[in-house]
């Protein structure tokens, strides 16, 4: 089927008459154009939207202590209380399916007072307490030296991790920081590592300027004691955070006597929950943008069969002709078939091809000013190609089909006699 | 060579029916010229197109070449014009945007020759019509007498066994008519057997036997004593 011949015979038919050829490959080549556009596009506003969760790891929530809002056991109401590092064990122990919870404990906070000084260099940072496991829930990439580890935890040791938006405001350029120390509210810290977050262009102020050090040594230092600010919960891959939750409340309104109908007392944030709803937005996003897409793709292979069964009209004498010199039905049949598909790939290709320098343009013009708000990074999956491909040789088939097949249905006789 | 049997075919056009052919008896030998003769409407053309197996008839037997054609599928019919017969038509049908050595190979890549062998058989039929230095024109870059030698070429170019020519000469010039017949006649004296449809008198004698159609029957059947193209050229 695919011999030289037969390419030879089609691309003259095809090359005889451009003006047609070319209008009806802009209908499909529109079509998928608009199609892998319009995912783009879709993908692009997910992956913007999706950017601000961060790497942090999507299975989890973050809970923290507020006023109590009923009296219980003779406690009153209004009351506030601290989660202790015991609740930690606990919860580790009572709940299952949990990977990891971080006890957290923060000092300074967003654009706040100048905390840490390092020789006449002072500056503003997050300071923050933790385990080691913070940073599988949190990804960063670890630049010099190397993170907390358990060593710490249980020797207190006085070491911290900066960040590289740290080591800009209180370091020259190319000065060594390892093994130098930086006073952190009049305590002096040894500087054991340097990180970036991954994926992170280095402009996200609020994750450079941050400072970790050992959760047992920030609440010595800064005299939290056991206490713990919030904690970080991620719960293994099987099983949504959203589930296991109201596990952890009950524990913790058991531990803390707190009435187990008071709902204000224990803040939370799901981040599951969160991500999930957006992403069922998205999905929805890019359901529309398929929908559209192949109504689109659609009315181009309508344009295509249209155009089909003009071509095959015109030439319905020429289909005479061969068939008085001996094609057989299915000569004349799979040519037609092979003209419309050949149309349909090439149109479809070039469509793609356009699309996807479009992309690219939009990513260099991306790149090059910068962050913008909701939008980050438009591409398609290569599976997406594929299955627009596939429907454009499905639909090319389909489209040459009931020309072809009127093409031969007609006596030899009576396609001859059409002038 | 052609053996027909009591042939009959009609038209329906709606609630009418219109019998075109009825009941035809005629046979045609190896290596002759023979023309059909007709007023329009006689039936001539219905004849002609029923032996070149474009169209089907109601009744009645055809044999070619001692096969018996009948209710046969389009395929086969296919295969049995591509082998057996070479059509030539009033109005050439060449394809248009084929050129001349293009249009002569075509019957041959149906036949599933390879390029080369094609090319070069093509050539060979064009060179005897004498329109070798015309292969690479387009059929709009000729003559209408040489549209029509490429037309006849194209016709040879799978050797049939017979040719059948609609009018071959109905579009041309008396000159080239002429011309057109003399190639004709060169090809019959190979012994290749030949159907000409014609209502002209002076083309009809130059074939070896007339037979006349008048409403569908045949009235009149006798050899004559050919005219050779060539004295008026």
């Amino acid at each position: 089927m695919f011999k030289k011949d037969r390419w030879d015979e089609i691309l003259e038919a095809l090359s005889a008459n451009k003006l047609r050829t070319a209008m009806t490959a802009f209908g499909v080549g529109w079509g998928i154009f608009i199609l892998v556009i319009l995912l783009a596009l879709t993908n692009g506003l997910r992956n913007g939207v999706l950017k601000d969760f961060g790497d942090f790891a999507t299975n989890s929530m973050f809970m923290w202590t507020q006023g109590t809002s009923k009296p219980y056991k003779g406690l009153p109401k209004g009351r506030y209380f601290n989660y202790k590092i015991d609740d930690v064990a606990a919860i580790k122990s009572q709940v299952p399916n949990l990977k990891y919870v971080s006890p957290r404990n923060q000092l300074g906070g967003f654009r706040g007072n100048n905390n840490v000084v390092r020789g006449t260099k002072t500056g503003a940072f997050e300071i923050y307490g933790d385990y080691p496991e913070y940073i599988k829930q949190q990804p960063m990439d670890i630049l010099q030296g190397r993170f907390i580890s358990y060593s710490d935890i249980n020797a207190k040791r006085k070491i911290c991790v900066i960040g590289s938006g740290v080591v800009k405001g209180l370091y020259d350029k190319d000065e060594k920081t390892l093994g130098t120390y930086i006073k952190i509210n009049g305590v002096n810290f040894l500087v054991v590592g340097t990180f970036k977050m991954s994926n992170s262009q280095g402009n996200n102020e609020e994750e450079a300027n941050t400072v970790y050090m050992p959760f047992t040594t920030f609440g010595q230092a800064f005299n939290r004691g056991e206490s713990v600010g919030w904690m970080a919960i991620t719960a293994v891959d099987e099983v949504p955070i959203t589930t296991v939750k109201q596990q952890i409340f009950d524990l913790m309104k058991s531990r803390h006597k707190v009435h187990p109908d008071d709902v204000r007392a224990i803040g939370h944030f799901d981040l599951a929950e969160e991500f999930g709803r957006i992403n069922g937005l998205f999905t929805i996003l890019t359901f529309v943008g398929y929908f559209v897409g192949i109504l689109v793709l659609m009315s181009g292979i309508i344009g295509i069969n249209n155009i089909m069964l003009i071509v095959v009209k015109e030439r319905t004498k020429e289909i005479g002709i061969r068939r008085a010199l001996g094609a057989t039905p299915w000569m004349v049949k799979g040519q037609i078939l092979q003209e419309s598909l050949i149309l349909t790939i090439l149109s479809g290709m070039v469509g793609v091809s356009f699309a996807a320098i479009i992309i690219w343009i939009l990513n260099a013009i991306l790149d090059s000013v910068g962050e913008v708000e909701n939008f980050a990074n438009p591409s398609v999956d290569i599976s997406v190609i594929l299955t627009a491909l596939i429907i454009l040789v499905v639909s090319g088939l389909l489209a040459g089909l009931i020309p072809a097949n009127g093409a031969t249905k007609m006596k030899p006789v009576d396609a001859l006699r059409v002038e | 060579m052609i053996q027909i049997k009591d042939l009959h075919k009609s038209y329906h056009m709606g609630s009418n029916s219109l019998h075109v052919l009825k009941g035809i008896n005629f046979d045609v030998k190896e290596g002759e010229l023979v023309s059909i003769m007709g007023s329009s409407g006689s039936g001539k053309s219905t004849l002609l197109n029923i032996l070149g197996m474009l169209d089907e008839a109601d009744t009645g037997n055809y044999t070619l070449d001692n096969v018996p054609i009948k209710g046969l599928n389009e395929k086969i019919a296919a295969k049995y014009r591509n082998e057996f017969l070479g059509f030539v038509f009033q109005s050439f049908n060449l394809i248009n945007y084929k050129s001349a050595l293009d249009n002569v190979s075509m019957p041959l890549y149906y036949k599933g020759i390879k390029r080369k062998e094609r090319t070069d058989r093509a050539m060979h039929y064009l060179e005897k019509v004498g329109l070798a230095d015309w292969s690479h024109h387009l059929p709009s870059e000729l003559s209408g007498g040489q549209k029509q030698r490429v037309a006849i070429a194209r016709a040879l170019a799978s050797d049939p066994k017979v040719l059948l020519a609609d009018e071959p000469t109905g579009a041309l010039d008396t000159k080239t008519s002429y011309e057109v017949m003399e190639l004709i006649q060169g090809i019959n004296d190979e012994g290749k057997t030949i159907l000409v449809v014609t209502h002209e008198h002076d083309i009809a004698q130059m074939t070896k036997r007339i037979v006349n159609l008048k409403d569908g029957i045949i009235i009149d059947d006798s050899k004559v004593e050919q005219v050779r193209a060539s004295q008026y050229v």
